[in-house]
């Protein structure tokens, strides 16, 4: 009797099998389970080194090689703090700091109520509005630790509603 | 008839709040009965303004800034619609002098209306350049840039024209053109601010590549970190094939190109050409040797144009102009104009479209208007993470390649991060490497291991132990980078170690030894 397919198993299928004939497929498809998974979990891999004859460790090293994908399950949200230059000049350093205090987490980690996932992020192109963060695809500027504090509280209370 | 008012739909002017602000107008106009078409455009690139509201007058169009929600009422009380007086009230948008005072060529376009707007695209010159271009013979369209002097305005000032020739005359079936999207300096916006407010610059930009190399596919690999520039792209890319720009009959010439939009997947590096194009192919980003050059052995083997956005998107204007044009801007072998950003802590940041040879001190504080926080400023990193920080003593130096390099820095791609008297140098330096560390591929001993060490030699320095010795380890160190590393991310990461440990050796010695006693 054939094992049943785990729906996760499926999720993936659906979601690479129509790029397998992009050329250099790797990225795209990650891009696509990350998504629409929210993360890029284990048995991803096999199954795009099986599609692009690749082997399972040239996969693995393109998904651990991008500070972009995620291999475990964010929170509801993800927030980028950027780290770089322009935004250290505005304070960034003491926006880190209050941020992971505020959340109780360091970065590549997620608040234990499972709201907010931190992450540090390097440049967002706003630095004329620095200290920059991305909540989700949102870019918010000029981020005082305060500010950072109302932008934290409205998506606790969005994940509440 | 209906009154137009541009509220930008820019990412920075975004991040201040331009949807509530463009909410807030159209509930209100709703509510008073005002006939309106809003219009979402680029941003004009003054961002201390932003949201920067603008109204089309009989007289020229009016500008407001920065409009908050709470100050929309009080704007219509005011009769902004027709101009009127008003607190944010900053009159006709052209005659703003940060604005009047620059040199657009580029950057021109950004903000006049709806980026994603054929006809206003149109409108405004777009697409003459390419009409010319493809009119021409693929080498006289090279020759074009070629005399124009434009130089890879990624960084690594290459001459563009050179590079295109060398492709044009790589024998192969397929060639690309691959545009280098992944602006991952800090400091920098330029890439972004094009791509998002006048997406067609770039697509014309690329097109005109492929017919002068005869490359047929091209790709824009554009770093994840810039989600509204990727929903932009693609649509512009969808709309330019609709109306005959790409696809199998480019402006009618019968020739192909083909255009897609890559996403990056937050890695530094992949802003190195070869690391991009490893990553294009779907693999590490891992840096290639050169020789061969991407224009001979590019992308999957074939001869590739990798530019940078500014570089391509400087292209339309001079097909449309001629490189004579173009050339006339600058000074010494810096031709043409540069979008400088203009970042960290100033007053005024924003974007500065000028010809080559202003200096620091006219970007600083004629347009910049000195430091955000009212304190000195300190320095200024020039040219992103692996650019030096530049003294005071250096601020009247003219912005030009060359004699940037004479003193060890670079313009880079054009950005410059200002810091007042409160930074700590020491822990810049430390920074630097631990951002090397971070972002290094790992192919090459130098950067891979060197930045690691580089980072635990200053953590060292800042806690004052046997600060003199590692001081002379650390600039042993940036030496070996310096002429070890395989790529620009190893080799000039000791850039910025380097000139702060030059121009500020206070904040290395004397307090640290003091600390430490």
């Amino acid at each position: 009797m054939k094992a049943e397919v785990p729906p996760i198993v499926r999720q993936i299928e659906a979601l690479i099998d129509p790029l397998v004939d992009v050329p250099g497929a790797t990225l795209p498809m990650l891009h696509a389970i990350q998504d629409g998974v929210g993360y890029v979990p284990d048995e991803a891999v096999p199954m795009i080194a099986e599609r692009l004859n690749l082997s399972r460790a040239e996969v693995h090293g393109v998904v651990t090689f991008y500070h972009h994908y995620r291999r475990h399950a964010p929170g509801k949200h993800v927030v980028q703090i950027c780290r770089a230059e322009a935004c250290q000049s505005m304070g960034a350093r003491q926006l880190e700091a209050h941020a992971k205090k505020a959340l109780g987490c360091d970065y590549h980690e997620t608040s234990a109520d499972g709201s907010v996932t931190l992450e540090a992020v390097y440049c967002l192109g706003n630095c004329a509005c620095a200290p920059a963060i991305r909540v989700n695809d949102e870019i918010v500027g000029r981020v005082t630790p305060a500010r950072f504090d109302e932008v934290i509280a409205e998506l606790k209370q969005e994940a509440r509603a | 008839m209906s009154i137009t008012v541009y509220v930008p739909c820019d990412s920075s002017a975004l991040s201040l709040g331009a949807e509530k602000t463009a909410a807030a107008i159209a509930a209100e106009a709703a509510r008073r009965g005002a006939d309106i078409k809003l219009v979402r455009n680029g941003s004009r690139g003054l961002f201390w303004l932003e949201p920067m509201v603008e109204v089309e007058t009989p007289a020229g169009r009016v500008a407001y800034g920065p409009v908050q929600p709470k100050d929309v009422p009080s704007l219509f009380e005011a009769g902004f619609l027709t101009g009127g007086k008003h607190a944010l009230a900053l009159g006709i948008t052209e005659d703003i002098a940060y604005l009047k005072n620059q040199e657009r060529l580029t950057a021109a376009r950004i903000g006049l209306g709806d980026p994603l707007c054929l006809d206003t695209y149109a409108a405004h010159g777009g697409w003459q350049g390419l009409k010319n271009a493809v009119a021409m013979s693929g080498a006289d369209v090279v020759k074009e840039v070629t005399e124009s002097g434009l130089r890879g305005r990624g960084g690594a000032a290459f001459p563009t024209g050179i590079k295109w020739n060398t492709v044009l005359n790589t024998p192969g079936a397929q060639k690309y053109v691959v545009c280098n999207a992944d602006e991952g300096d800090s400091g920098t916006f330029s890439d972004r601010m094009l791509m998002e407010g006048d997406p067609y610059t770039l697509v014309e930009g690329m097109t005109i590549a492929g017919v002068a190399v005869g490359a047929t596919q091209g790709y824009i690999y554009l770093r994840s970190e810039y989600p509204h520039a990727f929903k932009t792209l693609k649509e512009a890319i969808r709309r330019a094939r609709e109306a005959g720009w790409l696809g199998t009959n480019v402006a009618g010439s019968g020739k192909t190109f083909e255009l897609e939009v890559r996403l990056g997947a937050g890695a530094y590096i992949c802003g190195e050409e070869t690391s991009l194009l490893e990553s294009l192919e779907g693999k590490r980003g891992i840096v290639r040797f050169k020789p061969p050059l991407p224009a001979i052995e590019g992308l999957f083997g074939k001869p590739t144009v990798i530019n940078n956005v500014i570089s391509l998107c400087s292209v339309p204007v001079i097909l449309a102009k001629g490189g004579k044009y173009y050339q006339d801007f600058g000074m010494g072998r810096s031709r043409g104009t540069l979008p400088f950003q203009l970042t960290g802590n100033l007053k005024r940041g924003g974007l500065v479209e000028k010809a080559f040879g202003l200096t620091l001190n006219q970007l600083l504080y004629d347009f910049g208007g000195g430091s955000a926080s009212g304190r000195p400023i300190h320095a200024v990193q020039v040219g992103g993470p692996l650019g030096a920080y530049v003294p005071e003593s250096q601020f009247d130096i003219p912005l030009d390649y060359e004699a940037y390099s004479k003193v060890n820095a670079m313009i880079g791609h054009g950005g410059l991060v200002a810091f007042d008297d409160t930074v700590d140098m020491a822990e810049q330096a430390r920074y630097a490497m631990e951002f090397c560390a971070i972002e290094s591929c790992g192919k090459c001993t130098p950067c891979r291991i060197g930045s690691t060490r580089g980072t635990e030699v200053m953590d060292k320095i800042i806690k004052g132990i046997d600060v003199e010795a590692n001081i002379a380890l650390m600039r042993s160190l940036c030496d070996t980078m310096l002429n070890g590393s395989l790529c620009a991310l190893g080799g000039m990461a000791p850039y910025p170690v380097l000139s702060a440990l030059n121009h500020f050796p206070e904040d290395f010695a004397v307090k640290r030894e003091a600390a430490a006693a």
